[in-house]
């Protein structure tokens, strides 16, 4: 509810103070909500605003809301000029390859871990559990050793691989938890109705495991898109950057930075998450939430 | 169809003390209805499952007709099973979930949406068809489950407690449909229940099977008028059978102030024990006023059930006070705090050995 309609209907009331302030004390979870939401999209929207600023405009520093004169010039610099572009088809390859790595490992361990008759369980799983809050500046080191060895440096390998020390585990967790809770005795029905124990897992609980591989997938495709620290670290030349760190670059020059450049480029990388985001929201927090299948 | 036989199968469980069959010895004739019923644990639902194919079989083999199956997958066996939980497949309608059977063995299209509505009509779910287990009721489900069994027209039925999950008035009524069911198809079913009336009213036969043990396989009438140990005799019937340990006199044993005369045969079976365990149901006794030949039993509880009624009280027996059970008429039942004369009906009573507590005579 807005204010005006606030307002707005205490007049229809006849303007009875007592009621209004009633009303506002009844509303105040909406405001704060409002509040929150305003809190967490402000940056993004005042990225949004400079995105469209002409250089002069920016350089003025004048605009509040909305520049004077919008113009996409930004847009068309980053997208056709400076290979920004194969900086997103980077981050395409390294998201793509990391979650189709985590959706094969994930559901491959989840399953064992879930359904395989193995001591010490709960320990492999709470040591999957602590490598992924593993804190990563005291893997960054380690990490470049071990790719440098590996002679991986500089590819977009080093970057996918590095990513799976976090999507991997939460994959695993998120499909352990589902397999676990998924009755064994739906898999030995399908088997007695003559499929194999592969038949069962496809025909019966690869539809049942459906909506929480499409949360791995999602969670593991944003992750990896958002990593910056790994390709900071691995990643030399230029043309192997991923956007996110094909950003820091863009709209600088020797002299001055622009950031309404940069703020295209912000706006061009955080669009696939968005849009993939709004999309899944609901997959995403039922798969999440677990009880996905009941 | 087919005759089922264990031969001596037992299972051991990985890490687990005893096993969780031990040599069970079964024969299932073509067509029969075998219930196998015992306490949580007994090993019943193992045997089903091995059976199945589901549970690896440790030592032993199990046939189905001439064949060996005991090391085939379940798929191999031509076997359909109704689990406890129904295990539906959620993500499909009621029609692809009993089509399911058939689609996987490469069924044409055509004939597999024939057969499944001829097992929906018989079972009452053609309005269903198209819906999602999870907007099903309880007893939809299970009926859903059994039309998955039989639209195979498999060579053994095996149900492991599908009616547990209905509410008590529904599982009489199922029971029923299931039992005529059963009977009108011909197909050999091993159900397992732990729940005496099930195995009473649906088998052909009944197996009580105990800590993996195989009891004792015979009719219902059998099973309920001879059993052939304590275990036996203590749970099938209900109110359990009062199972008094006693000591013997010349011809008969001693209850109290009376003298339970035994046939022949059983006293020759006594083989000169001291004390035996005298075993009466409920209803072995008349209630009388004199107390000649009677046991005097102090009456704590009464239940009246309508068309009978039960008398808890205890009695002096052998000079303990005992925990006794009797049937009474509920129209002049006994009130609460009474004393009543139980005088046993020799004819109506069993004897079991106090050391094995097996069965004394015929």
């Amino acid at each position: 509810m807005t204010a005006a309609g606030i307002a707005g209907r205490a007049q229809t009331a006849g303007w009875r103070p007592a009621r209004v302030a009633a009303r506002l004390r009844r509303s105040w979870p909406s405001w704060l909500l409002i509040l929150v939401t305003l809190l967490f999209t402000a940056p993004f929207l005042w990225v949004f605003t400079h995105s469209l600023e002409s250089s002069a405009e920016w350089a003025q520093n004048k605009t509040v809301l909305w520049p004077h004169a919008p113009t996409l010039a930004n847009y068309r610099a980053v997208l056709f000029k400076d290979g920004f572009l194969t900086n997103v088809a980077n981050s395409v390859i390294v998201a793509a390859a990391t979650t189709a790595a985590t959706l094969v490992f994930g559901s491959l361990a989840g399953y064992a871990l879930a359904r395989l008759p193995m001591r010490g369980k709960s320990a492999i799983l709470g040591f999957i559990l602590l490598a992924g809050f593993f804190p990563l500046t005291a893997m960054i080191g380690p990490l470049f050793k071990v790719m440098s060895r590996l002679g991986l440096l500089d590819t977009l390998t080093a970057v996918s691989i590095s990513d799976l020390i976090y999507t991997l585990p939460l994959a695993t967790w998120l499909l352990a938890s589902l397999f676990a809770q998924l009755p064994e005795e739906i898999e030995e029905a399908a088997m007695v109705d003559g499929c194999t124990r592969l038949g069962a897992l496809r025909r019966v609980v690869a539809p049942l495991a459906a909506p929480a591989l499409a949360t791995a997938a999602v969670l593991s495709f944003i992750l990896a898109w958002s990593d910056f620290t790994f390709s900071l670290s691995f990643l030399q030349d230029e043309s192997h950057f991923t956007a996110p760190l094909a950003m820091l670059q863009l709209g600088q020059t020797k002299f001055y930075t622009y950031y309404n450049l940069t703020d295209a480029t912000v706006v061009i990388t955080a669009l696939p998450i968005v849009v993939l985001v709004l999309v899944m929201q609901r997959r995403i927090v039922s798969g999440l939430t677990g009880g996905a299948v009941k | 169809m087919a005759e089922i036989r264990f031969d001596h199968v037992s299972c051991v469980y990985a890490g687990a003390a005893r096993p969780a069959v031990d040599e069970l010895d079964l024969t299932v004739e073509d067509g029969e209805f075998l219930v196998i019923v015992g306490p949580s644990g007994c090993g019943k639902t193992t045997s089903l499952r091995m059976l199945a194919g589901l549970e690896q079989v440790s030592s032993g083999a199990i046939f189905m007709g001439e064949r060996d199956v005991t090391r085939l997958s379940p798929r191999q066996r031509d076997i359909a099973m109704v689990f406890q939980s129904y295990a539906l497949y959620p993500t499909m309608s009621v029609q692809q979930n009993i089509e399911f059977p058939l689609k996987v063995a490469g069924v044409p299209r055509r004939e597999r949406a024939a057969r499944a509505r001829e097992v929906a009509e018989m079972l009452d779910l053609t309005e269903y068809l198209s819906r999602k287990p999870a907007k099903l009721s309880g007893g939809q489900r299970q009926r859903v489950a059994m039309g998955r069994a039989i639209v195979r027209r498999p060579q053994a039925f095996l149900l492991d407690e599908p009616l547990s999950n209905l509410d008590a008035k529904l599982r009489v009524m199922t029971r029923t449909q299931i039992a005529a069911l059963q009977r009108r198809l011909g197909v050999t079913t091993v159900y397992v229940t732990h729940d005496q009336v099930e195995a009473m009213t649906m088998g052909d036969r009944v197996a009580v099977m105990r800590d993996g043990v195989l009891q004792q396989c015979a009719s219902p009438r059998d099973i309920y008028l001879r059993p052939c140990n304590t275990f036996v005799a203590g749970f099938i019937g209900s109110p359990p059978m009062n199972l008094l340990p006693v000591p013997t006199a010349e011809r008969g044993v001693r209850l109290g102030a009376a003298v339970v005369p035994l046939p022949r045969g059983t006293l020759a079976a006594l083989n000169g024990d001291r004390e035996v365990i005298l075993g009466l149901r409920p209803d072995a006794f008349e209630l009388t006023s004199e107390a000649q030949d009677a046991v005097e039993v102090h009456v704590s509880l009464v239940e009246i059930l309508g068309s009978e009624a039960y008398v808890y009280g205890q009695a002096a027996i052998d000079g303990r006070a005992t925990d006794i059970v009797l049937r009474a008429d509920p129209v002049d039942a006994p009130e609460h705090g009474a004393v009543v004369h139980a005088r046993p009906l020799p004819e109506r009573s069993h004897v079991f050995s106090a050391s094995t507590g097996q069965r004394l005579g015929s």
